[in-house]
């Protein structure tokens, strides 16, 4: 079995304003995605993300060239058909009204219930399962009103699975959620695409969630180009660290973090080792300072625990003091940091 | 070709709730509530008719009074039926909009369906021996009773036909809606520079009309209303499951596999229908159109239409019933305007069913 299931060539995407007007967004797309594949779809604001992905799942026809789903042009397959096919989550949040989560998640099988929407017994037997694969057995019975955005999602994607697609497109399905729901919500989306074998593309401003989680990441780019890569190759071959050092975010390619440009306002001295010397760098690196291992600064700190507590020992100018909390020592530094040098 | 098939076999047992729950009992008791609401629709009036006797008539037999036949058959039971169609059809009307325009001040003369009926009466009623137009129905023949039912249908035909041409190359509902709402406008203006015009008793009987009323309606009349509202109803309910699909937004109704701008064309076309038929035999009745979809979501807790759309046939039905006893009831020996009294009645009821269930929630932004 051939396990490409979306296949696009020599793809332009962009808007017919008027008869002769055209905007084109993204020119050139060859790609395509496989089975068991979870994609992340990355880029900046407007650059045409979210119109790439309403060309993939049908929605916004093509300037030139096809989107095959399963070998079959999606722009000429019955609205019934692709719905069987390709499942859809966008951004907004939506209010439907006094409904269940389970009557939205059976809202799924639409495409495949008579003209009444009657649910057969296999129709009740996937919803049911795709409650469970999303963890929500217990949110069937609440009004979908009453959910909070996390498990609204969840429900969501629910009721994208029990439309049985061969591939799932999301439109940034984390953007309103915080980061434990967010990982969730990503590992959950990981989990379902091996276990189902369908194909999933989303599309995210979680680099960091992205480059951890993704089998392949779509790099959109400012201009229209689209770089595709596992994340890994997209590091190594120097994409990520161009695309972003116009955004102003400097990509890291050592940690694999991304850091802002910060002013430099000295440099101090670190002693010690381990987790709360890390941290401390960190922090001493949040609020601008430069950090050496040598103490041969004007400004040395020791990071000194002892069984009942953790304090910072500042040297500055021959003067020795002391500080108990991070949060002190950074507001003690940038008292003094206009005289360091 | 679905590789996840042989996951089923894997769920738990745990109970979830069924989707449609639908019960019975609720149903009976619509059922019961609107027969009631029938009779006593029937039996009272400036002739009071017991109860007994009506159903005794009904059924064909011989009633202590004669005069009392005749009333019920020639008056009060076209006036019943009437009623029952037009709080049927209006609510139904109304919660299709709602629905469609996500919209919850919506009702079924959102899209300007009312004023182009109320164009079509004041071109009749108010230039009857001005113009050519009166005289151009005179010459039809029809000039007679049926000469305003015809003028209100061409006019919400006329906007109708505008929106659903219009309909056909605007994408956004929401244009549709504004559209909908400007045609409303300019019709109403047509109307003014009419009244303008008019003389004080061609003007009156003009108001007369838009007060509403479910006397006017004739048997022969009823045989036009009758099969025209139950078509538009049997297709309301086909359209459950769209409507259903719609409470998603567009976008998610389309991923769904719903052909948008079909179901889009289906519902305007039976709304519309729905609100044009009764305002040209009843007057344009707004009220119920929009309250009777918020009362039933609040009462039945569910935006569900496989729900909805039944328990507004009835509670429309029962509400409208109710209004046309009050109208005649309220002050002994006259008939009170309907649309005062269902607006009146009907604006603290629903509040007060609406408040208390707190339906902030409950319909679709």
């Amino acid at each position: 079995m051939n396990d490409v299931i979306l296949h696009t060539s020599n793809l332009t995407i962009g808007y017919k304003r008027s008869r002769r007007a055209t905007r084109i967004v993204a020119s050139d797309i060859s790609a395509s995605l496989n089975t068991g594949e979870l994609v992340c779809l990355l880029g900046a604001n407007g650059v045409g993300k979210s119109t790439l992905l309403r060309t993939l799942a049908g929605i916004q026809p093509p300037i030139k060239g096809k989107v095959q789903l399963q070998g079959k042009d999606i722009y000429k397959l019955a609205p019934q058909e692709l719905a069987k096919r390709l499942s859809l989550i966008l951004t907004e949040k939506v209010e439907v009204g006094i409904l269940s989560a389970y009557a939205l998640v059976a809202m799924g099988r639409y495409p495949y219930t008579d003209w009444w929407g009657k649910l057969t017994s296999k129709d009740e037997k996937i919803v049911k399962w795709a409650i469970e694969s999303v963890g929500a057995t217990d949110l069937a019975k609440r009004n979908v009103s009453e959910l909070s955005d996390g498990e609204r999602q969840k429900i969501m994607i629910a009721r994208a699975l029990a439309q049985e697609p061969v591939l799932m497109l999301l439109d940034e399905p984390t953007a309103f959620l915080d980061l434990p729901r967010r990982v969730e919500i990503m590992q959950l989306l990981r989990c379902l695409v091996r276990e189902t074998n369908q194909a999933i593309l989303l599309s995210t401003h979680d680099l960091d969630l992205a480059l951890r989680l993704a089998d392949k990441v779509w790099l959109l780019t400012e201009g229209g180009f689209l770089h595709i890569g596992a994340p890994e190759d997209l590091v190594l071959t120097g994409v990520f660290t161009e695309a972003f050092q116009s955004e102003g975010v400097e990509f890291d390619v050592y940690t694999g973090e991304f850091h802002l440009h910060t002013p430099i306002r000295g440099k101090v001295s670190l002693l010690g080792e381990g987790m709360k010397v890390m941290w401390t760098k960190r922090g001493l690196q949040r609020a601008g300072f430069v950090v050496v291992s040598d103490s041969n600064s004007q400004l040395c700190i020791e990071v000194i625990s002892t069984s009942e507590k953790v304090f910072w020992q500042v040297r500055y100018n021959g003067a020795v003091s002391e500080q108990n909390s991070m949060y002190e020592l950074i507001r003690f530094l940038n008292k003094v940091a206009p005289l360091v040098r | 070709m679905f590789p996840i098939k042989h996951k089923f076999k894997n769920f738990s047992s745990t109970k979830i709730p069924k989707v449609l729950e639908i019960n019975p009992l609720i149903f009976f008791t619509l059922l019961t509530g609107l027969i009631l609401a029938f009779l006593l629709d029937l039996a009272l009036g400036s002739v009071q008719i017991p109860i007994q006797q009506v159903v005794t008539i009904l059924l064909g037999g011989q009633a202590e009074k004669a005069t009392w036949t005749t009333i019920i058959f020639k008056f009060r039971l076209p006036k019943a039926l009437t009623a029952t169609f037009a709080g049927a059809a209006l609510g139904v009307s109304g919660l299709q909009m709602q629905t469609l325009f996500r919209n919850p001040l919506a009702g079924p003369f959102v899209l300007g369906i009312s004023s182009g009926a109320a164009l079509g009466v004041a071109l009749v009623v108010l230039t009857a021996n001005i113009t050519g137009v009166g005289v151009l129905f005179k010459d039809l023949g029809i000039i007679g009773d049926f000469s305003l039912v015809v003028a209100a249908s061409l006019g919400a035909a006329l906007v109708l036909g505008l929106v659903l041409l219009v309909a056909r190359r605007v994408q956004d509902t929401m244009t549709l809606l504004i559209l909908g709402l400007l045609f409303g406008y300019a019709t109403s203006a047509v109307v003014s520079i009419l009244l303008h015009f008019s003389e004080t008793q061609q003007i009156q009987s003009y108001l007369q009309w838009t007060f509403g009323s479910f006397a006017g309606v004739t048997w022969r009349q009823m045989l036009v209303l009758a099969p025209v509202v139950l078509l538009a109803l049997l297709i309301s309910v086909m359209l459950s499951k769209p409507l259903n699909a719609l409470l998603l937004g567009e976008a998610y109704a389309r991923s769904l596999g719903l052909g948008v701008q079909q179901a889009r064309f289906w519902i305007i076309t039976s709304a519309s229908i729905l609100a044009g038929a009764i305002t040209a035999f009843c007057g344009p009745i707004a009220f119920l159109g929009v309250a009777i979809p918020h009362l039933c979501r609040s009462l039945f807790n569910t935006s569900e239409h496989r729900v909805l759309i039944p328990a507004v046939i009835f509670m429309g039905a029962i509400s409208a019933l109710i209004a046309d006893l009050l109208s005649q009831l309220a002050v002994r020996q006259t008939i009170l305007p309907l649309n005062s009294v269902t607006a009146l009645i009907g604006t603290p009821v629903v509040t007060w069913v609406i408040l208390r269930r707190n339906s902030r929630t409950s319909f679709p932004k």
